[in-house]
């Protein structure tokens, strides 16, 4: 529990430091945005064993809208993202309501369809810009009084959100409604035994989870002055997924964790590999499912726990 | 806009009468049908191999669309560096492919059985990103032509429209292979075993039945039916690394309006949403690549278990 | 074992640290960058082989301008917008970055142009059609260097209609790319007394072109008006040459590279008609780099390796006579000077960015035409830069008409 605490107090104030410490900005603040993509994906994943191949559709869209609001009518920032947000657990509530019909592998089929179609939609609405995207968004300034021009000032602001959305992820894992919806996962024939109206409790995380994922998506949006189809294509649904896997699903750092190494790893792999990029992604996630299952942080917690109780089994892993 | 397109195809139709139904003229109403049932007939044998993968393995071979490139490959390859003519790629290819995916199930799938199968999914994923980027990497992007066979190079007089005989081969070649698997699977004692070692794998075992190679086999089999929809489809598109890509979505979604639970379900709803997909290309072109996904929509509401599935 | 946990924890923390850590610039260097689609679906029409092509221009200038030698950083954007422009940014921050060449991908290269107008840093657009960059998204320090949208439309229609081709039918990618293709191709038809008599819309990467060109035929139109690009365009060609509507139609490429007729192959490519600003057998010049750039790659050079071989080129004039690589300075030059190379004669930059040099409508060669390999166009027209690029529009601030 110490260790963790240090951790955590270390982490803090390497974040704290970033802009001091000769580390591009506008590539943390990418970091971190894709690190709040992949908590609110895990906590689908992770505590709901949701598989949804999908969630580019959230983050994506709602950029587009965030971006759109800005740009075509003024919105400052904070409005723009709200709004964003709103449209995202309209969308999630949609999507999600579809999707939770099947169980598993149909639900993750149902979401990769249903991306799918978001993805078409942005390519070819008028608002989006078509392939070129939305481009030139303006940062504005924050309620109309702290303009966010500079970096370091806009980096102190997503990871202020960050570390409340990451907090609020933990608060509402740890809630009653995290509890019902951990036991689902282990059964959710037990749960609907119990009384729980599973379907209902796995929509609701499917919505929170959509809306924080397009929270992230337009925060990106804001920092980097544009939204491209990139941000809602498939194989960015794909990268969230690693992300949490690699880092570890159903931990709280792990997606932290698996989104750093992977943003890293896309800007800079290229400059080694040139063009293996995709195979060596591709490697990772075989590695990932073969050998890897529990990620970065959880097989780092099984190492301690195996440490804490030498003559004890093995804890299982969290799927 | 919709009235002057339909219109105009009215107005310089082909030979045949001018006889509309609901407006649109029957010489395109057949045109589109007989082409819906072209790309029909790729979806149908996409998805039978899917079903044939899950039915009997559990497992949602996302590396189906990455099996349908490498079969195309090989029949590329094999004609440009070892004279290997199109009948003979049309049985060699799809036996290399399915070799390999003898290989990926005794060296990768064996080990996540018993696990969650969503980690199947995952690994298969994986596996469509390693081959898809080699692939890309080595042969480049712009993708190479492979060339109509000369047996069936000339079109059909259909009256209504030129029908490439090229494409009329396709459509044969899909319904016997769906056809015979199904007869396979669900008529054959071979079937039934195959069937047997998914309802109950260690009574099967100790009948004495290999199911180990059961499913190496079953997974080799469903791959090869896409790499052998990868060599039929070689001389129609560019063959190039990223064919099997978008393909592959397009297919999930009919497997779930089908119901993975039937092999028939596969096929049928295969060549039926090829149909649907042509006529929305007539009607409105723009939403010809995301009415299979409404259409998924819309079973998942009415039918969740999928028009020809078991809940 | 609590050591070897707090090493893995530190070492993944470390991952994302290392790559910030800032390189000083160097200032006995000119530096100029390639981002550029190296790894997806464009990578073949400049990539790798378009870095060898400035390579190859640094060489024959010398290696070094100015008595500072001269390196080339490249990057992959993998069609990410965010890569390219950060990359960008970063260059610019970190490597004293003097020059940087935008490969294609039209989104990405707008996002770079918002990066090269911060930074103060000269983009030549080599790979991107979008005209909005010189229009729109215009700014002080933007070359777009190769084609664009309207060059391509007023070539390709302007040729045909002359010689005919009077009724269009256009098969158009659903996106702005393919729209705007069309928006300016139905111009040109329709100033020179042609008529346009429908389009079809077509999804971005269909698999199956064939319920969609009988609709072209159906329509009776002379000319079938491809506005698309890549693999889209070279799967609707097949499709067009398998239904036999090449026969009643005149196909008429929108955009086609050399890479795409290499794979197309003569036989189903034969009687396209299309617009490249540069073909590497036009004339003693570019067989000589043509057959330079062939014993390297092994292949011939498309229009936008030319392209990059010759900014690179152009730009390394500029310094050395202006004798600064101060930006503003340098553009001033740059916009000033006439550019001649074995891409162009008499090529000049315009106030908006767009270099203004001669383009070649092309029709490509019957099999039995073509007596060597790679012997796919003949020339139909040569138009000069003015009729092909078209009057300065005004929407860019910089160039009021």
């Amino acid at each position: 529990m110490r260790t963790t605490a240090i951790l955590y107090a270390l982490l803090g104030l390497f974040a704290l430091c970033v802009p001091w410490l000769g580390i591009y900005p506008v590539f943390m603040m990418k970091l971190l945005c894709f690190a709040m993509f992949a908590c609110a994906y895990n906590l689908l994943l992770g505590f709901g064993r949701m598989l949804s191949f999908g969630h580019a559709a959230f983050f994506g869209f709602a950029a587009y809208v965030s971006s759109w609001l800005i740009t075509a009518h003024a919105f400052g920032p904070s409005a723009a993202i709200l709004c964003a947000m709103v449209v995202a657990a309209a969308l999630g509530t949609l999507i999600g309501g579809l999707a939770i019909r099947r169980h598993g592998i149909y639900f993750a089929m149902i979401t990769l369809a249903l991306g799918q179609l978001v993805y078409f939609v942005c390519l070819e609405a008028p608002f989006t810009g078509g392939e070129n995207g939305l481009q030139g968004v303006p940062r504005g300034s924050l309620f109309g009084i702290l303009p966010l021009r500079s970096d370091v000032v806009l980096y102190y602001l997503v990871l202020a959100i960050f570390v409340a959305v990451f907090l609020f992820i933990r608060r509402v894992v740890h809630s009653p409604f995290g509890q019902v919806l951990k036991a689902i996962r282990e059964s959710e024939p037990r749960a609907i035994s119990l009384g729980y109206d599973s379907n209902r409790y796995k929509l609701v995380a499917f919505v929170i989870s959509a809306t924080l994922a397009g929270l992230a998506g337009s925060l990106n949006a804001l920092v980097l002055g544009f939204a491209t189809l990139s941000d809602v294509q498939q194989s960015t649904s794909g990268e969230v997924i690693l992300m949490t896997l690699l880092g570890g699903t159903g931990t709280f750092f792990g997606p932290v964790v698996g989104a750093a190494v992977i943003v890293t790893l896309q800007e800079y792999l290229s400059d080694i590999v040139g063009g293996w990029v995709t195979a060596i992604i591709g490697l990772i996630f075989v590695a990932c499912v073969l050998s890897f299952r529990r990620g970065i942080v959880g097989e780092l917690e099984t190492l301690r726990l195996r440490r804490l109780r030498p003559m004890g089994k093995e804890p299982a892993a969290p799927a | 806009m919709l009235a002057r397109r339909i219109g105009r195809v009215a107005a310089h139709g082909c030979s045949a009468p001018v006889t509309e139904i609901f407006g649109i003229p029957v010489a395109v109403i057949l045109g589109q049908l007989t082409l819906g049932l072209v790309n029909g007939s790729f979806y149908a044998m996409l998805s039978l191999g899917l079903a044939v993968i899950f039915g009997l393995m559990g497992v949602v071979n996302f590396a189906h669309g990455a099996f349908y490139t490498l079969g195309a490959f090989a029949a590329l390859l094999g004609l440009q560096y070892c004279g290997i003519n199109y009948w003979a790629a049309l049985v060699l290819a799809p036996l290399a492919v399915g070799l390999i995916g003898v290989v990926v199930e005794r060296l990768l799938l064996r080990r996540l059985y018993g696990l969650d199968p969503l980690y199947g999914l995952l690994l298969t994923f994986g596996l469509a990103l390693i081959v898809e980027g080699s692939l890309h990497q080595v042969f480049g992007a712009t993708g190479q032509s492979y060339p109509v066979p000369q047996s069936l190079a000339g079109a059909l007089n259909l009256h209504f429209m030129f029908l490439p005989l090229y494409r009329a081969w396709v459509i044969l070649a899909s319904v016997v292979v769906c056809f015979s698997t199904w007869f396979v699977i669900e008529r054959t004692r071979l079937g039934a075993t195959l069937r047997a070692a998914t309802e109950n794998a260690p009574l099967l075992q100790a009948f004495g039945v290999n199911v180990p190679l059961l499913k190496a086999t079953t997974y080799g089999g469903g791959v090869a039916l896409a790499a052998l929809a990868g060599v039929l489809a070689s001389p129609v598109v560019l063959v190039n690394s990223h064919m099997g890509n978008s393909l592959v979505i397009v297919v999930f979604a009919v497997v779930v309006i089908g119901g993975m639970g039937s092999i028939l379900g596969a096929i049928v709803s295969g060549l039926v949403l090829g149909v649907v997909e042509g006529f929305t290309k007539v009607i409105y072109p723009e939403a010809s690549n995301i009415v299979v996904f409404v259409i998924m929509a819309l079973v998942l509401i009415l039918r969740p278990a999928g028009l020809f599935g078991k809940e | 074992m609590r050591a070897r946990m707090w090493a893995v924890a530190v070492a993944t923390l470390g991952v994302s640290v290392v790559p910030g850590t800032p390189v000083p610039a160097a200032t006995d260097q000119v530096v100029i960058g390639d981002i550029d689609d190296m790894s997806g679906v464009y990578a073949d029409v400049m990539g790798a082989a378009g870095v060898e092509a400035i390579n190859m221009a640094i060489a024959d200038f010398g290696g070094t301008v100015l008595g500072r030698k001269i390196v080339v950083l490249t990057a992959d954007h993998q069609n990410k917008p965010d890569i390219g422009a950060s990359k960008f940014r970063e260059w610019a921050d970190q490597n004293g970055l003097n020059l940087l060449l935008g490969g294609s991908n039209t989104g990405v290269n707008i996002a770079m142009a918002k990066v090269a107008a911060v930074k103060k840093v000269p983009l030549f657009n080599i790979g991107p059609g979008g005209a909005s960059l010189t229009n729109e998204d215009c700014t002080a320090y933007t070359v777009h260097y190769v084609y664009d949208t309207v060059a391509l439309a007023n070539g390709t229609a302007t040729a045909i209609v002359n010689s005919g081709g009077k009724s269009w039918f256009y098969l158009t990618a659903d996106y702005a790319f393919g729209t705007q293709l069309q928006a300016a191709a139905s111009k040109v038809v329709e100033t020179h007394g042609g008529k346009n008599v429908g389009a079809v819309r077509v999804p971005l990467g269909a698999a199956d072109f064939s319920s969609f060109l009988l609709q072209a035929q159906a329509s009776g139109a002379q000319v079938l008006g491809l506005a698309n690009a890549g693999t889209d365009f070279s799967n609707s060609l097949k499709a067009a040459n398998e239904f036999g509507i090449t026969k009643t139609m005149k196909p008429a490429a929108l955009l086609a590279f050399l890479t795409d007729i290499h794979s197309l192959t003569l036989n189903t490519a034969q009687g396209l008609y299309l617009t490249t600003a540069w073909y590497w057998d036009l004339n003693p010049e570019t067989r000589a780099f043509a057959k330079r750039f062939f014993a390297k790659i092994n292949r011939q050079p498309t229009m936008d390796q030319a392209g990059a071989y010759s900014a690179t080129l152009t730009y390394l004039k500029a310094v050395k006579a202006v004798g600064s690589t101060d930006s503003d300075q340098v553009m001033a030059e740059l916009k000033k000077m006439k550019i001649n190379d074995m891409f162009t004669q008499g090529g000049y930059i315009r106030a908006d960015g767009a270099m203004i040099h001669d383009m070649y409508v092309m029709q490509v060669k019957r099999p039995q035409e073509s007596k060597y390999p790679w012997d796919y166009y003949k020339v139909v027209k040569k138009m000069s830069g003015e009729e092909a690029f078209g009057p300065i529009t005004g929407l860019c601030p910089l160039a009021r008409k």
